[in-house]
């Protein structure tokens, strides 16, 4: 019987008595290959979605922030630079839970995307922040001394040369955004680590499971950090 | 006030919770440093046999998830090793996870010491011990205490996911206290608050370090000067020594 039957009979309270005999053999590897498919099953559909609409939306909603900070008026700017702050240094976890308990008419996976695209994004607006102080001052006089108008400013000038020196930090946050995503754990998301334990639960085998969702995010954000090095490399100004 | 009636029903085990959590923070805080300084030294090792295991270690609990890690060792090491208890799987979970992290704030630290610092432990034929303890790590100590810190807090948040194996720690406290109040003030008014304040407490006592490691190398004000209520004395910035100056005005 596969996995995805059993969990599927939880439902319809079919049960059939799950392969467990066999208890004494350390690692199976027919169940492993058995569970692979249910793991990356939830690994695409839950753990790499929230990786990569949480990193736009935090790519996005950083840049904004950060040019907000730069742009208002200093009270403002002041409060924008204290939200954030908060956000930062509070768990992501109990941030979850806050929109979960808070919010009860929003899907649990539209909350992943908000939550994990906003916290990430006040990482994200420290480094586009170290990106703008970057830039030349040259720079700036240069566009005073055209008389640019600031939207021209800020898209020509200011972010094109901000971003280059922002691509590695932000690849690194994208990689711990997506080490973050088991977290989801705490509103019961169905993410990789907690497909893991469900079927845990069914079939009194956490070996294989948890082994392999570790081996899963092993290989995922080494991958993911040789495509980030290799984006450093071409986006670096030739000297 | 239901509000203050509830807190204060739930104060002690609200307190409880708080001190486990502040315990993991700084016991597994103290470990982590620990094991990010043996690895993060031998990470920055001459000696392949040094440098391969550590980077090994280090990407292996960098690159899997923090609650793999304490999954693993909760439900997967009791069937071969010892069975921990939860406390104690928290512990190492975050030790090992966030020491790993750490390694890599050491070991780059120690590679932006200038290298004239270690040609000349070498000019003076120091022992490696004598070199690292003496000349290289109060260096490095300043430049590795910003990223220590955000590692320290990230730790302090990581803890807040052990109430998963059964820890009840300040989270877990947050969610009993929702059930008598509402989810606004147990965990937007009280959880997020007093964990910016510790967290806030964390980056200030590590500032004081930062302070006191840079004035020991002789740059900038000693703590005394900074925690002093009196003005600063205006001759102590020029009695200290200027390092290269220099040639004409800048």
């Amino acid at each position: 019987m596969t996995i995805f039957a059993m969990l599927t009979s939880k439902v319809t309270g079919t049960v059939d008595t799950p392969d467990i005999d066999d208890t004494t053999s350390f690692w199976r590897w027919d169940f492993a290959w058995e569970v692979l498919p249910e793991m990356l099953r939830s690994f695409i559909q839950v753990t790499l979605l929230v990786t990569v609409v949480g990193t736009l939306i935090a790519v996005v909603l950083g840049l904004a922030i950060a040019i907000l900070i730069r742009v208002l008026p200093r009270p403002l700017a002041w409060f924008i630079t204290w939200v954030a702050n908060f956000i930062r240094m509070t768990p992501i976890v109990v941030q979850l839970l806050v929109v979960f308990y808070g919010f009860v008419w929003m899907e649990p996976m539209t909350i992943a995307l908000l939550v994990y695209g906003v916290h990430y994004s006040t990482y994200m607006s420290e480094v586009y922040r170290a990106g703008i102080d970057s830039v030349p001052t040259g720079q700036w006089e240069a566009t005073t001394a055209l008389s640019m108008p600031a939207t021209r400013v800020w898209s020509r000038v200011i972010i094109p040369q901000a971003l280059r020196s922002t691509v590695p930090s932000l690849g690194n946050y994208a990689i711990s955004m997506f080490k973050d995503t088991p977290f989801l754990i705490a509103i019961s998301v169905m993410e990789m680590v907690t497909t893991a334990l469900e079927i845990g639960g069914f079939t009194y085998r956490y070996i294989e499971t948890i082994t392999i969702a570790g081996l899963i995010f092993l290989v995922a954000s080494y991958l993911t950090a040789v495509l980030v090095n290799r984006l450093e490399k071409r986006l670096a100004y030739k000297h | 006030m239901d509000y203050l009636d509830a807190l204060s029903m739930h104060a002690s085990r609200l307190w409880e919770g708080l001190l486990l959590t502040l315990q993991l923070t700084i016991v597994s805080g103290i470990l982590a440093f620990i094991v990010a300084v043996v690895l993060g030294l031998m990470a920055g090792s001459t000696k392949k046999l040094l440098r391969f295991p550590a980077r090994i270690i280090v990407e292996f609990f960098r690159g899997t998830s923090l609650l793999v890690q304490l999954m693993w060792l909760f439900y997967v090491l009791p069937l071969f090793g010892p069975s921990l208890d939860a406390m104690l799987v928290g512990i190492f979970a975050l030790t090992l996870n966030y020491g790993a992290y750490g390694a890599e704030a050491v070991r780059a630290s120690m590679t932006s010491v200038p290298q004239s610092q270690w040609e000349a432990t070498i000019a003076l034929s120091m022992s490696w011990q004598h070199k690292i303890r003496r000349v290289i790590f109060p260096q490095a100590w300043a430049l590795m205490l910003p990223s220590l810190t955000n590692l320290w807090v990230h730790l302090l948040k990581g803890s807040s996911i052990v109430y998963i194996i059964g820890m009840s720690e300040f989270t877990f406290e947050l969610l009993q206290l929702r059930r008598t109040t509402d989810w606004f003030f147990a965990l937007a008014v009280v959880g997020l608050v007093v964990y910016f304040l510790i967290a806030l407490a964390l980056t200030q006592l590590m500032r004081l370090l930062e302070v006191r490691a840079k004035h020991r190398l002789g740059r900038g004000p000693s703590l005394k000067e900074i925690l002093s209520p009196m003005p600063p004395k205006p001759s102590v910035a020029d009695e200290t020594p200027k390092p290269h100056v220099t040639g004409g005005s800048r």
